[in-house]
């Protein structure tokens, strides 16, 4: 081999990622999801630190409704066992039950932000709460505002791998839109008219939709097959991460 | 991780319902500890430990850490590793700025006098 072909392959990318073999796309998730976690982990040590040195700290309980919040935590663990069974089934070489489970896990992030829009409204316009009032107010609604910004970016996220599902780029960003529109409308709706039932029926009707755009748009086969999904894998992590990290912030921000 | 056989995905969907129910089941008592009758400090242990298992699972079965290489699983502690450091560092600080705050009283105004 020449010196010159002796420093091109050098500069070659190795084929395969050394940890993750499936894609190098998975390891960059994976490193970001640790980048991420340490901005969670910031703020959660920040208000740890707060609420440690504040004996005036009200009783998290008492302030805040921990049922609903608990209805929420059902819900985001409820959408990763939906999001483990449309990776399932695209290893199965199921095109369906992937564009099903991908469907109720958006609808399942749906509701969830709609009750949080829910409980925010209730918070500050009945409860008298802000991000301004107190340090309570403000680890609270910073902590739970970024993890609300990071169910809205996975819902978005999942609708764009649906509409990879039904066709190509063009379904991605139609589906995408749609999936951001019914988000949208869901948190405004919610606030406006102060109920979680409404949350729940306008978090369907935006899934419905979302679906029924995703099925007209459904071309003989979508572009993961039982061999190549390395795409849904990757963002089943990033919703996995979401749930885990509501995981925490329930325990530590309501319960504790 | 490399799981495509039907016999595999048959048991891995069963796992991950198995993890569901245990996850529903954890979120369940987590509740109940919040009630008991017990000092906050014992309930405030229960719920670290609680929360801990909860995300471990997610992290193992849903994340597939389980079946991952150690490496990956190294990438993924490290965060959660740092973040209890962080704790331990701002804690000193902040815990007894805050108090400080709290607890400070106005100097009486005898020996304010007594300075002049």
């Amino acid at each position: 081999m020449s010196h010159a072909a002796v420093a091109d392959h050098d500069l070659l990318e190795p084929a395969e990622s050394p940890l993750t073999p499936e894609s190098w796309g998975k390891l960059g998730m994976w490193i970001f999801l640790a980048a991420d976690a340490m901005s969670f982990g910031g703020l959660l040590a920040g208000y740890g630190a707060l609420r440690y040195g504040d004996p005036t700290w009200p009783r998290p309980s008492s302030v805040l409704g921990i049922q609903l919040t608990a209805l929420m935590t059902f819900l985001l663990i409820c959408s990763s066992v939906t999001m483990v069974e449309a990776l399932a089934a695209i290893r199965q070489g199921d095109h369906a039950g992937l564009r099903k489970f991908l469907v109720l896990t958006v609808m399942g992030g749906t509701m969830f932000l709609g009750l949080q829009s829910f409980e925010w409204t209730k918070l500050i316009y009945h409860e008298g709460q802000s991000i301004t009032k107190n340090n309570f107010g403000a680890t609270f609604f910073i902590l739970t505002g970024f993890h609300g910004c990071h169910v809205f970016g996975g819902v978005t996220y999942l609708s764009a791998v649906l509409g990879r599902a039904a066709r190509g780029v063009s379904g991605a960003i139609i589906v995408a839109l749609v999936g951001v529109v019914g988000a949208l409308v869901t948190i405004a709706v919610t606030s406006a008219t102060l109920s979680a039932i409404v949350a729940i029926v306008v978090a369907a009707l935006a899934g419905g939709l979302v679906y029924l755009v995703a099925t007209a748009l459904a071309g003989p086969k979508g572009v993961y097959n039982a061999h190549d999904n390395s795409e849904v894998e990757i963002a089943a992590l990033y919703w996995h991460f979401v749930d885990l990290i509501w995981i925490l912030v329930f325990t530590f921000v309501y319960l504790l | 991780m490399a799981v495509h056989t039907a016999e595999q995905l048959a048991h891995e969907q069963r796992r991950y319902l198995q993890v569901f129910a245990w996850l529903t089941v954890l979120t369940a008592l987590e509740l109940g500890v919040i009630y008991m009758p017990i000092p906050h400090v014992v309930i405030g242990g229960m719920l670290v430990v609680l929360a801990a298992t909860k995300a471990a699972l997610v992290a193992l079965y849903y994340m597939h850490l389980s079946v991952e290489k150690r490496t990956l699983t190294y990438i993924a502690v490290t965060p959660a590793v740092l973040c209890v450091l962080l704790i331990f560092a701002l804690l000193p600080d902040l815990g007894a700025i805050t108090r400080a705050l709290t607890h400070a009283t106005p100097s009486p105004p005898v020996a304010e006098e007594a300075r002049h």
